[in-house]
């Protein structure tokens, strides 16, 4: 725990001073419902369409912020700093993915109002405790796999391009669960009903990649 | 004058180097990178206390085997144990006995000096981590800079809380490529007291300073094209010997 609480604080730190990752995935994902909102031409969006634009937009917001997840390590040498230290090598991996996990909540607080102010009618903020358990159990989702995920493409010369190939596919099912279990919520009238088989798969994705990324991470940490 | 403070890690016992077995032993030790071979059948003792200059080339392989040490890189072929833990099976023993002072100072430059250092000592498990650093950039003569980020500080300043970093565990090991890089006489004076030849600490110094290395040194390893070349007593050999490595390669 002490090693872990270290990177995420120091990871913290550096963003709160630099400030690369989270305003840039805001950004991101502002412009991106700019130009859904122009490109569809409409001024409100229902039920799987507007699931579909909001989880394609975090996911590729999210993106942003998981390239940038080894940076200082990988410019600065923290990775020799860190893989030398008497620490469990999933420390980092559990730190990282904790790091990720605020910035994606940071992202979200600044995404979900603009997008209810840009595509949704009514009912947006009946539907906000429901659908924050689905976005949390999609972030733990993304979160895992994108540290993951990071830490092997990190190590590449085509690391930028690595990332996205490697990441797309494997976050396909988080983004079905995560549209499936989000349709209703943004329905009008709100419908709850098929919400909880999709949030027990998002659930079950979380559990099954965290343990693979917890099982294999030490090996992808070797040299 | 600064008073060093009493430093504990967290390692807890197991970790502590055994009294009686080589700080170092390697036997017929092999690494490659690909096709190409940095250490070739690499073989030496160093007694704990004691300092090894490395010598070498470009290319020779000392940087491979400071990294070896370090647990960063596995061997490919051969035996390499630290303090008398096998590696890479006892890695986990080694790491909080061992402080490298590399190339690249391995901080965070949007991080502060006291800042990259208590990041550190939350890893190590540094126990009265706020006195520790304090005494060490006193030492270092850094404390009057400790809270600008370290991407505003001069690469002899960095080099300086670079050093606070390799030691700030208290390791019972030092490996130090180059540790006198960037370091302007005074800076390398004061750094002296923590990574010097008369801490006690056993270290490892990869150098091309040949007078210095040589005179800091109870043992010397001249490596040419990851071959050992020289393995001798610092006593029983001279800097010509040495800088004869340095001359066409094979």
């Amino acid at each position: 725990m002490r090693a872990i609480a270290a990177i995420a604080r120091k990871d913290l730190l550096v963003e709160l001073r630099t400030k690369e990752s989270v305003p840039a995935m805001a950004l991101f994902a502002v412009t991106t419902f700019v130009i859904f909102h122009f490109g569809l031409d409409r001024d409100r969006l229902e039920g799987e369409l507007a699931a579909g634009v909001l989880w394609v937009t975090l996911l590729f917001a999210a993106i942003l912020g998981i390239n940038r997840l080894f940076v200082a390590e990988r410019e600065q040498g923290g990775f020799d700093g860190i893989l030398m230290a008497p620490i469990e090598r999933t420390s980092l991996l559990i730190a990282k993915a904790g790091a990720l996990i605020v910035y994606l909540v940071a992202l979200e607080l600044i995404a979900l109002p603009v997008f209810a102010l840009f595509f949704i009618d009514q009912g947006f903020w009946d539907a906000v405790p429901r659908l924050a358990a689905v976005i949390l159990l999609a972030d733990l989702g993304l979160a895992v796999v994108g540290a993951m995920l990071a830490s092997i493409a990190v190590h590449t010369r085509a690391r930028d391009l690595l990332l996205p190939i490697l990441l797309l596919p494997l976050t396909v099912p988080v983004v079905i669960a995560a549209a499936a279990a989000t349709k209703p919520l943004l329905s009008v009238p709100l419908e709850t009903s098929g919400v909880a088989k999709w949030v027990a798969v998002l659930a079950l994705y979380d559990l099954v990649f965290g343990l693979l990324a917890y099982a294999v991470f030490d090996f992808l940490m070797e040299d | 004058m600064a008073v060093e403070p009493t430093v504990t890690a967290s390692a807890g016992p197991e970790h502590a180097a055994a009294p009686s077995v080589d700080a170092i032993a390697l036997d017929r030790l092999v690494r490659n990178y690909g096709e190409r071979a940095a250490l070739r059948q690499v073989s030496f003792r160093v007694t704990r206390g004691t300092t090894l200059a490395v010598f070498g080339p470009n290319g020779a392989g000392k940087t491979t085997l400071l990294r070896m040490l370090a647990t960063l890189l596995v061997p490919h072929q051969g035996e390499l144990s630290v303090f008398g833990h096998p590696l890479p099976r006892e890695a986990y023993l080694v790491r909080p006995l061992v402080g490298l002072l590399a190339h690249e100072p391995l901080l965070y430059h949007d991080l502060s000096a006291r800042e990259n250092l208590d990041f550190y000592a939350r890893l190590y498990g540094v126990e009265a981590a706020h006195a520790r650093i304090a005494y060490l950039l006193e030492v270092t003569g850094m404390t009057a800079r400790a809270d600008e980020p370290v991407r505003n500080l001069s690469r002899g300043m960095a080099q300086r809380i670079a050093i606070c970093r390799a030691v700030l565990h208290a390791p019972d090991l030092l490996l130090l490529d180059e540790p006198r890089a960037h370091l302007d006489p005074e800076a390398a004076a004061m750094a002296e007291p923590l990574i010097g030849a008369h801490t006690g600490i056993t270290r490892v110094l990869v150098t091309h300073e040949i007078e210095h290395g040589l005179a800091e040194a109870d043992q010397v390893l001249g490596l040419r094209d990851g071959t050992v070349l020289i393995d001798s007593p610092a006593g029983q050999i001279d800097a010509r010997q040495v800088r004869a490595l340095y001359g066409a390669r094979s």
